[in-house]
């Protein structure tokens, strides 16, 4: 976090730039937040952590909006990573228009990112890894929390290799996985077989005789200190994602096989238990109050952004936000196999005040340049802010959404609640980059299908709950399905087969008929076997037939969380 | 199970148990259509043991959502010292959404040292799994887990 010193500093630059001189774009961010300014901190103790998670193959630097509507249920409503927007910068004390509250929330984001500029590039990321890595050579770990192969042109392209080049540039020292495994199953295995790194998954199982696919946890010595991490996979990836792509491997959260693991560390030794976890956030949260013995959790999935840690019992949980926007440094005091003190700091990749990495900006441009005709390819602009992240909408959705609607001539359309996207500013090209940055999957056939209105209804409800069950072992760490054509009500308190009322075809103004089929465009199937073309191509040659796109204001969703 | 199989490894023990899981499920589809629910569950509890089930001792092992409702594996283990005049004599597997409650009963002797086993079930739809333990000294022990059966996708 930057001290508040730094604050005042950052708070009064903005204070000062009129409106008229936001062309002027970074110009006084550079002038007045410098590279040393990100990299300030105290270090302590014997182990400094470093943690990224949720890159999506990000190379090159993006913007980012964080989320405006992120709901809690239960036990945790209300709780961070629940909190947004203005109720967000009260609850950690930061001010209104500092670097910290445009990298943390959505507030007057536009004109935000005009000023502070673009976040995130490995180049960036590259020159903070190795600066701290400088000030403390035998006491620092970088892990990577998993969904890094996955989220652009190249990575699609290239099946992953370029962000395995790029892993290994920057020395990672452990990861753990999710979108990886969309890959298939031969993929992972060979990708894996060119890591300079273990690549831990302790939940994974072979589904015939329960053994081990990978290794679950490893053992590094800094500082003195025996650190033992254990990864975790993204406990629902056959489910959330398609399982013919991994069809003989088991996941789950399985907390026995956790207790197990960090007994196992317990055992051999360990002074430091890190869980290096692709569960989401609350999921975290729980383990961490149901087994005992993790001293921190590094969480991913669910790309949350927090400043502080939250702290479960004698366990620290990190959130280190997602696109590679944000570095997690955490430097640990280990007495006699206990944390006896930490500092923490969530470092904001700014890439207009980072100087890039010369050499990780090589391979960044060698990876990049056999396609960069293709992604640079513009297809029309935008004169709305478009982005991906809020529980129920997001402005590019609705693009898809539009896209799915025209290009398939279907009166409803269904887009998954993926978290991952980079977003873009009113008035910026949209390239083939771009639209890849929130469609390039392995099963990414569009489908035209007839569903019934009770159907439909499954279909949301059922998302409904992977979102707002109370229990957060039964979540699954996306967002809500995003539906265009069709408005409806969402109670998030109720139980599943209760939560979705007043379903009305937008076409027809009539409210969906149970007994009446609708025709229906979605993508993403985890079917194996779905027909259509890939939605990158679709929602591209939607842009490319519009030129102009506008998102008018989304009214479709009414939210109920009494 | 029978303390011959007790004695197999654990491969071949998984194995038997498939098999056994297998018919089943082949009896089960004899009753299509038709699902029990949770007070059909309750009756049939009540049909085959004495005394009203406590919580506890019953240790779970089966998926909060299934990744193939063909195939979900569940598991059970009893905390008994499996001693001649304190071990656990039957353990009942009940579905909810079965077509008949009952899915399955596991006896055990001291000589089984420990009371535990797993299996397969299909599951067509989210419901509750039940086990019950019946005690060598008349108590009885319940647990209670939900297995949801999602339609799949959207995973962020």
């Amino acid at each position: 976090m930057l001290s508040r010193r730094e604050f005042f500093h950052l708070a009064a630059a903005t204070a000062a730039l009129p409106a008229t001189a936001l062309n002027f774009r970074s110009a006084m961010a550079r002038q007045k937040v410098m590279q040393q300014d990100l990299l300030q901190f105290d270090s302590l103790g014997q182990v400094t952590l470093l943690h990224f998670t949720d890159m999506h193959a990000q190379l090159v630097p993006i913007y980012f909006r964080e989320p405006t509507v992120n709901l809690g249920v239960g036990e945790v409503r209300g709780l961070p990573p629940h909190i947004t927007g203005k109720d967000f910068l009260g609850k950690y004390g930061i001010g209104p228009g500092t670097p910290e509250a445009y990298a943390l929330t959505d507030q007057d984001f536009t004109a935000m990112a005009k000023s502070y500029g673009k976040v995130g590039g490995v180049d960036r990321m590259a020159t903070l890894v190795k600066a701290i890595r400088a000030e403390r050579p035998d006491n620092t770990l970088l892990l990577d929390g998993g969904d890094t192969w996955q989220g652009s042109y190249t990575s699609l392209k290239t099946g992953g290799a370029d962000m395995v080049a790029v892993q290994n540039a920057l020395g990672i020292d452990a990861m753990t996985a999710h979108w990886e495994f969309t890959y298939g199953v031969d993929r992972v295995k060979e990708l894996q077989d060119s890591l300079n790194f273990p690549f831990l998954a302790s939940n994974v199982r072979d589904t015939e005789w329960q053994e081990d696919v990978f290794e679950a946890i490893k053992y590094f010595e800094k500082g003195g200190v025996k650190i033992a991490v254990i990864g975790q996979a993204f406990p629902y990836t056959p489910i959330a994602n398609p399982r013919y792509l991994m069809p003989n491997w088991s996941f789950g959260i399985n907390e026995d096989n956790m207790k197990k693991r960090v007994a196992d560390a317990q055992a051999a030794g360990a002074d430091l238990i890190v869980l290096l976890s692709h569960n989401g956030f609350d999921v975290d949260r729980k383990l961490a109050a149901r087994v005992p013995g993790i001293d921190v959790i590094l969480t991913g999935h669910t790309h949350d952004a927090l400043p502080a840690p939250v702290k479960v019992g004698n366990t620290l949980l990190i959130a280190s936000g997602s696109h590679g926007k944000f570095l997690s440094r955490l430097d640990l005091k280990i007495e006699n196999k206990q944390v006896k003190a930490y500092n923490f700091r969530l470092i904001p990749v700014f890439s207009d005040v980072i100087e890039p990495d010369k050499e990780m900006a090589a391979l960044v441009d060698k990876v990049r340049a056999p396609h960069l005709g293709e992604i640079s390819r513009e297809l029309g602009y935008t004169e709305d802010l478009l982005y991906r992240r809020g529980n129920f909408n997001g402005t590019f959705d609705d693009v898809i959404c539009q896209a799915l609607l025209a290009e398939r001539d279907a009166e409803i359309a269904l887009s998954p609640g993926f978290r991952w996207g980079a977003s873009l500013l009113p008035g910026q090209a949209i390239t083939v980059d771009d639209v890849h940055h929130h469609t390039a999957i392995t099963y990414p056939n569009v489908y035209r299908m007839e569903m019934t209105g009770e159907f439909l209804k499954t279909v949301l409800e059922d998302v409904a709950d992977n979102l707002f069950n109370v229990d957060p072992y039964y979540q699954q760490g996306g967002d809500m399905v995003r539906v265009g054509g069709m408005s409806y009500t969402i109670d998030i308190n109720k139980k599943i087969g209760s939560r979705i009322s007043n379903m009305t075809s937008l076409k027809t103004g009539k409210a969906i008929d149970p007994a009446k089929s609708y025709v229906v465009a979605g993508w993403a199937s985890v079917n194996e076997g779905t027909e259509g073309p890939p939605a990158y191509d679709l929602v591209a040659n939607y842009i490319q037939d519009q030129k102009v796109i506008k998102v008018p204001d989304n009214q479709t969703v009414k939210v109920i969380d009494a | 199970m029978t303390e011959t199989q007790l004695t197999l490894s654990r491969r071949q023990a998984l194995k038997g148990v498939s098999a056994f899981a297998l018919t089943l499920v082949a009896a089960g589809l004899l009753a299509p259509g038709a699902h029990a629910d949770a007070a059909a569950v309750d009756a049939a509890i009540k049909k085959l043991v004495k005394g009203t089930p406590e919580e506890g001792k019953i240790k779970l092992d089966l998926p909060q959502i299934a990744e193939n409702g063909n195939t979900v594996p569940v598991a059970f283990e009893v905390d008994s010292p499996m001693s001649k005049d304190d071990y656990v004599k039957t353990v009942h597997l009940f579905a909810e959404g079965n077509p008949s409650p009952e899915v399955a009963s596991f006896h055990f002797t001291p000589q089984s040292g420990m009371a535990r086993a797993s299996t397969r079930m299909r599951m067509a739809g989210t419901q509750n799994v039940v086990v019950v333990a019946e005690m060598s000294n008349g108590k009885v022990y319940m647990a209670k887990q939900q297995v949801k059966v999602t339609i799949g996708g959207c995973g962020g």
